[in-house]
């Protein structure tokens, strides 16, 4: 591991090669707000709300900073008005949702976002993945898993793994920001495991 | 036959097969492209042999089963040859006309010839006909006279003589600069310079590095890699090899969709030829070089037109783009360098290592070389695929190649670059194809999708279509992209309803602005372009959907009312006979109501009643006049 240096909302900032923006911005003390991050996981780059703005020479691309490579004498910005815009704007999809996560509303709140303008579709899950992910990644049971494409994508337990694995393990449950799978789980058992006593 | 192992053995090959192929002997071409076989063209080329058998011809007349010719509305297209007579629209039931007559004494059949919609003069030989005439076909041109089954009609035609070239009397490393020196940009939709592609790859530490074709081609209207990969797949095979050369590949994968079975029987028949030929495989003519070429079948999905998601397909997974930041073509298939282009990118770089950088350079603008293949579709009078060089106007494509809009009708707009293209307004047709200028425009060459549209083409309905068309296609990993085109269509089709708000305008600009900020990928990222581009230049459109509940084009259903003007009415009965919903009242000698509860708008009425009458109205934004009865009224009593 190689050190390197880069700017951060115009603070020089030290990290290591091969650390994601994020990663170097949280070691430095600099609050990115995210929600399909999680320490233990594969960065996925599927909320987009830590999107930060990248800058070469006098261009600047937005980019997802959970999985943005930091590289020497980069130059980030991560709370301007057009990133805090993005993140409002987002963090309203994300509420037309799931209206009463809490970590939503606190994102809402911190952001000033309000979805009143939007049409509401609560399904509750809002994709993050964190379950799907961490199910493969972590505890390796392949439990879950998407189907569909699109807006008719969603997260589905896998009947014949699920049935076995999931009651005695449920660790998915603490990390859905929405505790859609919890929900998810009861109706899945109750339709599709079975019951083999 | 058996292998090549020298370019002096297929220069012997080549002038073997052009000293067989004496210019006076007739030929008849067939076109048994896709579009062509699905009107008949292979029973046509029975009927052609039957029919040369019969007159004793078999022996002095040649048949060929070719790629796609272009225009296939016509089809099935016919080409005869040393003469170049076209023939449209030609039936298994012509071949004996045909072959009585222009094969044994040269006299034409009149009812198969082009015939112009605007003069109405018969034209005969390809030349001469405007949808080809204002044609400049570099890539294409091979279609018409290759058979893609026979390895033999491309070498004949010098294929092959550009990987000599680059083998035999380059380096990798000119021919990667005669790539980029030609400033070659990709096809398929970025416009990004493949030179620059191919040194990323070939600067990548890895040794082991891919080269690779998309063939997804996922925009609904566009079929040019289509039509290359069927009708003359060698030269993509060609140009793969080449560039498999200059970066430093030694194997190659082929992303085909399975719907195009034609592509993908032609392109195993070409890699198979090319391999018994020596020029694929192992020690390519006696280079030393190897290079293998595999194909994979995918189901078409129109991200997976993006790269990392077409790499991933390729390896097994799910087609879905990839978070990283890190180039494909430094990360790619099995995260090994891989260089990724598009179908008719291959397809230029024969021509570009046999003509050179500088013939290249000389055809197109400042920063867009070559010429593009455009699917013109739409209310054109010809539609088809068109290649002209970069910087042909718009104005050109549609009036001179396309011959101008059908049954008369003005243009409105021009849609280019596929769904996630923007809409060209009718004042900036002269506006070059460019990709920069595209873009300037909110637009882009994209896939080179021409959609033509006409007045009767309602800009906010186009919109809601293609945003609509873009939700179905997105893989939903991103949220900006999933839930933004979920909202923009809901909010597109409330106005088309007359529902709309003038803050919705403000809600779809926004959107559209972080969703083209913030998404994964390229698909997300340009979906809100048919959008944006209507809102600038059709801004009054919305606006009158939005204030006057009026659709100017009578086109968006919830807007329009259907009546029956009482003064021409003459009580015939044959709407309330077409209307499906029996909304029509009336009877003998009663003027004819309708019932607008009932009524679900479907134009029957309107288009059934005899034109002499010309009875029945379509309004919308404005209420039916006070004279029109809402019950049946005798029909004297207006009469008069
Ligand atoms: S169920 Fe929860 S953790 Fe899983 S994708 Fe949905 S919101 Fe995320
Ligand atoms: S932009 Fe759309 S298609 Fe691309 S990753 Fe996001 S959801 Fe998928
Ligand atoms: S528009 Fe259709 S439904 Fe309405 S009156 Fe005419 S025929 Fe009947
Ligand atoms: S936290 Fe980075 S995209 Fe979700
Ligand atoms: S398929 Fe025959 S012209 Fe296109």
């Amino acid at each position: 591991m190689e050190e390197i240096k880069l700017t951060i909302d115009g603070r020089e900032v030290t990290a290591q090669s091969g650390q994601t923006v994020f990663q170097a911005a949280a070691a430095a003390g600099i609050h990115i707000p995210a929600l399909c991050f999680h320490e233990q996981l594969e960065p996925y780059g599927g909320c987009r709300v830590c999107s930060v703005e990248v800058v070469t020479g006098s261009r600047s691309k937005v980019v997802a900073s959970c999985v943005y490579p930091a590289s020497n004498g980069l130059v980030v910005n991560t709370n301007t008005e057009k990133i805090r815009h993005i993140r409002k704007v987002l963090i309203e999809l994300l509420l037309t949702k799931a209206p009463a996560s809490k970590p939503i509303r606190d994102l809402a709140e911190e952001y000033g976002a309000d979805a009143a303008r939007f049409s509401h579709d609560a399904s509750f899950c809002v994709l993050c993945g964190l379950c799907v992910r961490y199910c493969t990644e972590v505890k390796k049971a392949n439990a879950l898993c998407f189907i569909s494409r699109g807006t008719q994508r969603e997260v589905t337990f896998v009947p014949e793994i699920a049935s076995r694995e999931c009651e005695k393990c449920q660790q998915c449950f603490d990390i859905c920001p929405t505790n859609f799978i919890r929900a998810n789980f009861e109706m899945a058992k109750a339709l599709t495991f079975g019951t083999e006593e | 036959m058996p292998r090549l192992n020298t370019p002096a053995e297929l220069e012997t090959l080549r002038k073997k097969l052009v000293k067989n192929q004496s210019a006076s002997r007739p030929c008849i071409t067939v076109c048994c492209g896709t579009g062509c076989r699905a009107l008949g063209s292979v029973k046509l080329v029975d009927a052609f042999r039957a029919e040369l058998a019969k007159q004793g011809l078999e022996s002095s007349v040649d048949i060929k089963e070719t790629g796609c010719h272009g225009f296939c509305e016509k089809g099935s297209v016919v080409v005869i040859y040393p003469q170049n007579i076209c023939y449209f629209h030609v039936k298994p039931e012509d071949a004996a006309d045909v072959v009585a007559k222009t094969i044994k004494t040269g006299e034409l059949v009149d009812h198969l010839l082009y015939k112009d919609p605007a003069s109405g003069e018969k034209l005969v030989y390809h030349q001469d006909i405007p949808f080809y005439k204002y044609q400049e076909r570099t890539v294409l041109g091979d279609n018409e006279h290759i058979n893609p089954q026979n390895i033999e009609d491309y070498i004949q035609r010098g294929g092959y003589s550009a990987l000599v070239k680059a083998l035999f009397q380059m380096t990798p490393e000119s021919v990667l600069e005669e790539v980029d020196t030609a400033n070659l940009r990709g096809r398929g939709g970025d416009g990004f310079p493949a030179g620059k592609k191919w040194r990323t790859t070939r600067d990548a530490p890895d040794p082991v590095k891919y080269v690779l074709v998309n063939c997804d081609e996922g925009d609904p209207g566009a079929f040019m890699d289509r039509s290359i990969m069927e009708g003359n797949p060698h030269c993509v095979l060609e140009g793969l090899a080449i560039g498999a050369f200059a970066v430093g590949a030694k194997e190659g994968y082929i992303y085909v969709r399975a719907e195009y079975p034609l592509a993908v029987e032609n392109l195993y028949a070409a890699i198979r030829q090319a391999e018994e030929y020596g020029l694929l495989g192992k020690n390519i003519l006696g280079s030393g070089f190897d290079f293998i070429v595999k194909v994979h079948e995918g189901a078409g999905a129109f991200v997976s037109g993006e790269s990392s998601a077409l790499m991933t397909a390729i390896e097994g997974r799910v087609g879905e783009p990839r978070p990283k930041y890190i180039r494909t073509a430094i990360k790619g298939l099995w995260d090994k360098p891989s260089n990724l282009n598009n179908v008719e990118t291959w397809a230029n770089v024969p021509h570009i290592i046999n003509k050179g950088a500088e013939w290249f350079r000389s055809i197109g603008t400042e920063g867009s070389k070559g010429t593009k293949i455009f699917a013109l579709v739409g209310k054109v009078n010809n539609t088809g695929l068109v290649e002209v060089p970069m910087g042909t106007t718009l104005r050109d494509i549609i009036f001179k190649i396309g011959g101008g809009l059908r049954d008369g009708k003005k243009i409105k707009a021009v849609q280019t670059g596929g769904p996630s293209g923007g809409c060209i307004p009718e004042n900036l047709l002269d506006s070059p194809v460019d990709y920069d200028v595209l873009s300037k425009l909110g637009s882009m060459v994209g896939s080179g999708g021409l959609i033509i549209m006409d007045e009767e083409t309602c800009m906010v309905d186009i919109a809601r279509y293609f945003i609509n068309f873009l939700s179905d296609e997105s893989c939903g990993k991103c949220l900006p992209c999933r839930e933004g085109l979920r909202q923009l269509v809901e909010i597109l089709t409330r106005i088309t309803e007359g529902k709309g708000t003038m803050a919705d305008m403000d809600t779809l600009e926004d959107l559209s602005g972080v969703m083209s900020e913030a998404c994964l990928c390229a698909l997300g990222q340009q979906a809100p372009n048919p959008l944006l581009t209507t809102l600038k230049y059709f801004r009054h459109e919305y606006i009158d959907h939005i204030k006057n509940k009026h659709c100017e084009a009578g086109v968006c259903k919830a807007l329009l009312t259907f009546y029956i003007d009482p003064d021409k009415c003459k009580a015939c009965m044959i709407c309330a006979r077409n209307c499906p919903t029996d909304a029509i009242k009336g009877g003998k000698g009663l003027i004819h109501t309708i019932e607008q509860d009932k009524c679900i708008k479907c134009g029957a009425c309107l288009d059934t009643c005899p034109a002499k009458f010309y009875a029945v109205r379509k309004i919308s934004g404005i209420p039916i006049p006070d004279n029109v009865p809402s019950e049946p009224i005798p029909l004297n009593r207006k009469a008069e």
